[in-house]
């Protein structure tokens, strides 16, 4: 087994020798012709013989307690075969390993609107909908916490994802400063807004439970599911080799899940549950709000002495999970006094949890801006201030850092965008109706390396088999780890099969938190690395000195065809990749910059992006299609969350207000302009063994940064509170 | 959804005789019933599916106007060389609308029935006076910044959705139908409409069975067109305030103008004041000033909304302004 702890590059990895020239390439999906065909079937889509539909019960209240639930008219409505309530199992909301289930078990206490109690099960997913209308719930409410006051925290700094930073006398810096910027930002809910709503079929086959899920793990969703229903993890089997978007939402698992493994059991029939849109919303968690201060002191020639970043977020009772809104502060920029942290504020919401670029996302709309706004105030260039503001090390305990190409980022991006040509007076260049107006922001996204496992087989007849328990949430995972593979073995790309999205292959950890693409392209890899190695033995040479090319292994000036060195005989290599000391001794993280060009019209206040250009630093480039489609999807993210995104919460009821694609604004082709993307390659030799760092959630950290600064540059109007819809600007407008 | 029975009507006369019996609803694109029936908003015990009744034509009138069909798709319609020559607010009204996939689906009539998008219409937790008629508004004091200004009563401040009825507002359509009885109706878009006051649950005078059949648009009006729409995004959003007008300059005065207004009101809002406050005048920013006073004289904010008041007040004069610049 190639066991390795990562990252340690001692000697040169099989990808730096590899001479397939498959690896980075901007190579179509492969699953591309299915999802467009339709062949690609998603959980909700598989076929069972004698399927059961069900739906889930939701309480109507958003605080209280349920006093009786009358189920009489539902079970005897057409089509009704089981009325499942006061199952304990049966969970409030999604399921994972971290928490505890007291956190969603919570019978008949209500701690949110919209919270699951029971599930209808009927012969089609219509008549279970409809007798789920006829289910009488009397309530005991309560007055629940709805509209809480994020000015007012309770929890200090409560261990999350990203422990708090105080380095130095932060107020003695801040306050004996030259220059010192102080502001408040709020940030509102998002929901992660996957297309395919979570959804799952359920059948048991004895004690073996099988579930087709919409999920972003597989082998890693089994230790929740197990919890939920108190059963072995052994016993489960999680199938999801197609998922239509995950951006956080389904690193739980979906309460759907249980719900129709639990009526599965029950009836004796194989049972599916779709979530309706409104559903996830409430059952499924979303980005918490956020109230975020920022407090920058630098000296008279702009070095940054100080850098506070403090929020407070809002989360149900029990839940573990903190928005780590400081994450990408933490080491972006300098300076010694450092005050970073969130504190928490409890409320009777649906969970907060990791959506798109837990973070960061957030993050960057707040000290992205304080940093142009710093700048402007210094009479810097925003792209200067940030310059001399960049550390060598991490400020925080002078650890290296791996890879860090943000300089280049920054002067490349200004190259490509035109940076020069910008005029940095605010409200000083208009085309008719339109303000335009330019902006720039910084991007970071932490690297983050999982112990992931990748088994690979080398047939006899020179094809190669990848197996790992992965999934491809629309990202390109199938492509990428045939890349890998094809470019390591030196097989031409249709020689490798990807199987993926199944819990009973080799375990990785899914595909969440940007980790996904490198952990198991190292897996594979050192994998890979171990095949070679075998058949450099049969060629009688070291590894390093055979070089293997469209099915040959080339060494000691013979050429011989793999199907020969195989023999007849398949060949087999487990890799596992896993953090090790040296994950601990560096900091790793992506980087990039991103400009907008916006349009603001004078007359209404609507904002139009017209262009923006990001180049990044990802280490290596696995795929350049691949990769450049994530961070286009993340760049329009951004887009969304600086302009239109805002999941509303009634302060009177608790519930969700526009829990649906109607109102809940995400940009759509007509908002996005065309965008320039590049990447300044730099294999990360500290990273891990691929090189490769997170790329999925990078796009979308500080691309809203990019676009709010540019609306400042077109109109001279600073709004702290996101999203920046026209209500808030048309005051401020000039006079028509 | 709640179990219902399923016909598809060859003719009108078909249509209507099915349509008279209680709780059917008539179903062509299907774009807004089937959400609002998933929903058990709209809860049918009866569907006619008038999808295929052969009034899918677009037709020159005698008088210089045109005649559509009610089933002629909102797309179709858009991309008629006939609308886009003389009836060009009505093809941008249409193209501002929904999305290429509902627009292909969409009909004529039905775009006429859209339910308004207000939040806790949708939402089958909370009271709605137009959902349930005496439960309650949640909208006054909750989210309205989607609200409507104008023409709102104590029982909903909901706002009509369309974007083509705001046109054909503009351009004094009339609206053809046919009874159960097996009359035809000639309805102006003027009385189609109906404030909420304490009924916001009956949106139109139509009657039980009644069924849009066609539409007529008088000849093109003298003047220039526009239609404007403000929204949250690009694309896929509904108006925040839109405008269509029709203006037509003569001699330095305006000698014509038509204005109707979305995503302010219950209806697509007409202000005749307004009209009045241009006529005559100098296509100047005094009239425009005093158009929007007019119309805006009786709008009143919620809250979340208020933005709306100067926000109409700004498009309009701009709208105004762009379509008198080369006569002034």
């Amino acid at each position: 087994m190639a066991d390795q702890e990562l990252p340690t590059r001692e000697r040169i990895s099989v990808l730096d020798r590899a001479v397939q020239r498959v690896l980075g390439q901007p190579i179509d999906r492969t699953d591309g012709p299915a999802k467009v065909t339709g062949d690609a079937r998603y959980a909700f889509e598989m076929a069972a013989k004698d399927a059961l539909y069900g739906h889930i019960l939701t309480v109507q209240i958003g605080a209280g307690t349920i006093r009786s639930i009358d189920a009489t008219a539902a079970r005897t409505a057409p089509g009704v075969v089981a009325v499942l309530i006061d199952d304990d199992r049966l969970p409030a909301d999604a399921v994972n390993s971290f928490d505890k289930p007291k956190s969603w078990r919570l019978g008949r206490e209500i701690e949110f609107f919209g919270q699951g109690f029971g599930v209808v099960v009927a012969t089609s997913a219509e008549a279970a909908r409809a007798a789920a209308a006829l289910v009488k719930v009397d309530y005991a409410p309560r007055t629940g916490r709805f509209d809480p006051d994020l000015s007012k925290p309770e929890e200090h700094e409560p261990e999350g994802l990203r422990p708090a930073v105080h380095t130095g006398d932060f107020d003695a810096a801040f306050d004996g400063a030259a220059y010192r910027y102080d502001a408040v930002f709020t940030t509102p809910i998002h929901f992660p807004a996957a297309m395919e709503p979570q959804a799952t079929l359920a059948r048991w086959e004895d004690d073996r439970l099988i579930l087709h899920s919409s999920l972003q793990s597989t082998g890693g969703a089994t230790k929740a599911i197990a919890r939920a229903l108190d059963i072995k993890a052994d016993r489960i089997r999680v199938i999801a080799p197609f998922v239509g978007g995950g951006f956080g939402g389904k690193t739980s698992v979906g309460a759907e899940a249980i719900y129709a493994a639990i009526a599965a059991k029950e009836t004796g029939h194989p049972v599916k549950i779709v979530q309706t849109r409104r559903q996830t919303a409430h059952l499924a968690h979303h980005r918490a709000p956020t109230r975020q201060r920022v407090r920058i002191a630098t000296d008279a020639e702009g070095h940054i002495r100080a850098f506070g970043h403090n929020s407070v977020i809002a989360q149900r009772h029990d839940r573990w999970f903190i928005e780590p809104v400081h994450i990408g502060t933490t080491h972006l920029y300098a300076g010694a006094a450092r005050s970073m942290g969130v504190d928490v504020v409890r409320a009777n919401h649906p969970t907060s949890g990791a959506v798109r670029s837990p973070g960061e996302a957030c993050g960057t709309l707040a000290i992205e801006v304080a940093m142009d706004e710093a700048a402007e105030a210094l009479g810097l260039d925003p792209i200067e201030f940030r310059r001399r503001n960049e550390p060598g090390a991490s400020p925080v305990d002078g650890k290296p850092f791996g890879t860090r190409k943000l300089v280049e980022c920054y002067d490349e991006g200004a190259r490509r965008f035109g940076w020069d040509r910008r005029n940095p007076v605010p409200a000083s260049v208009r085309e008719g109706d339109w303000l335009i107006g330019t902006g720039m922001a910084a991007a970071i996204r932490s690297n983050i390396t999982v112990e992931a496992r990748a088994n690979i087989t080398l047939h006899p007849d020179g094809s190669a088999l990848v197996e790992t328990d992965m999934t491809d949430i629309g990202t390109g995972t199938y492509t990428i780890l045939m890349q890998v593979v094809a470019e390591a073995l030196g097989l031409s790309p249709d020689k490798v099969r990807v199987a993926i999205g199944d819990s009973t292959l080799p375990r990785s950890a899914g595909s969440g938190g940007s980790f996904g693409a490198s952990s198991s392209s190292s897996a594979a890899a050192l994998a890979c690395q171990d095949i070679a190695r075998t058949l450099a033995a049969r060629m009688g040479v070291d590894a390093g000195d055979m070089t293997l090319q469209e099915g040959h292994a080339i060494a000691a000036n013979r050429r011989v065809p793999l199907t020969e060195l195989l023999a007849g005989e398949a060949v087999r290599a487990d890799g596992h990749a896993k953090p090790g000391d040296h994950t601990n001794a560096h900091v790793s993280a992506s980087y990039g910059a991103h400009f907008a060009e916006v349009a603001v019209s004078a007359t209404t206040g609507e904002v139009r992006v017209r262009r923006m250009t990001g180049v990044f630093d990802i280490g290596r480039v696995l795929n350049e299609k691949t990769a450049r489609s994530q961070i286009l999807g993340g760049m329009i993210w951004g887009i969304g969350s600086v302009l239109h995104e805002d999941g509303m919460i009634d302060a009177r009821t608790g519930q969700f207000t526009n829990p649906d694609f109607g109102e809940y604004h995400i940009a759509t082709h007509a908002d996005s302009p065309p965008i320039d993307i590049h990447f300044i390659e730099a294999v990360d030799d500290l990273a891990n063994e691929a090189g490769a760092k997170g790329v999925g959630e990078l796009g979308n950290s500080g691309a809203g940064a990019a676009v709010a600064n540019a609306i400042y540059n077109a109109t001279g109007i600073r709004i702290h509170d996101y999203p920046i819809t026209l209500d808030k600007l048309i005051d401020a407008l000039p006079e028509d | 959804m709640k179990t219902f029975d399923y016909s598809r009507a060859d003719t009108p006369q078909d249509a209507v005789k099915g349509g008279a019996v209680g709780n059917t609803r008539f179903i062509a694109g299907g774009t807004n019933l089937l959400d609002l029936m998933k929903l058990q908003i709209e809860t049918p015990e009866r569907i006619v599916d008038i999808s295929r009744l052969a009034l899918n034509e677009v037709e020159a009138m005698d008088d210089g106007g045109l005649r559509i069909g009610a089933m002629v798709p909102n797309a179709d319609l858009a991309a008629h060389p006939q609308v886009i020559k003389a009836y060009p607010v009505l093809s941008r009204a249409l193209l501002a609308g929904a999305s290429g996939q509902l627009r292909n689906k969409a009909s004529t009539g039905g775009n006429f029935l859209q339910r308004t998008r207000c939040y806790y219409f949708y939402d089958t937790a909370v009271p709605c006076n137009k959902r349930e008629p005496g439960s309650g508004c949640p909208a006054k004091e909750g989210f309205n910044r989607i609200h409507a200004i104008l023409g709102t009563s104590d029982a909903c401040i909901a706002t009509h959705p369309s974007d083509m009825a705001v046109a054909m507002r503009a351009l004094d359509t009339t609206l053809v139908t046919l009874k159960p009885d097996g009359d035809r109706r000639r309805i102006s878009i003027h009385e189609f409409y109906r404030l909420p006051g304490d009924t916001p649950h009956i949106e139109t005078v139509l009657e039980e069975g009644e069924l849009i059949t066609h539409v007529e648009l008088p000849p093109a009006p003298a003047g220039k067109q526009a239609y404007r729409k403000v929204r949250d995004r690009a694309s896929y959003a509904f108006a925040l305030v839109s405008v269509a007008a029709i203006v037509a300059v003569d001699d330095g005065k305006i000698a014509n103008a038509s204005l109707a207004f979305g995503g302010l009101g219950p209806m697509p809002w007409r202000s005749e004041a307004a009209e009045a406050a241009l006529i005559g005048k100098a296509p100047e920013r005094e009239a425009f000033e005093a158009a929007a006073d007019a119309l805006l004289a009786d709008a009143k904010g919620f809250g979340s909304n208020d933005f709306k008041i100067p926000l109409t007040r700004r498009t309009l004069i701009a709208v105004l302004r762009d379509l008198t610049e080369d006569a002034a």
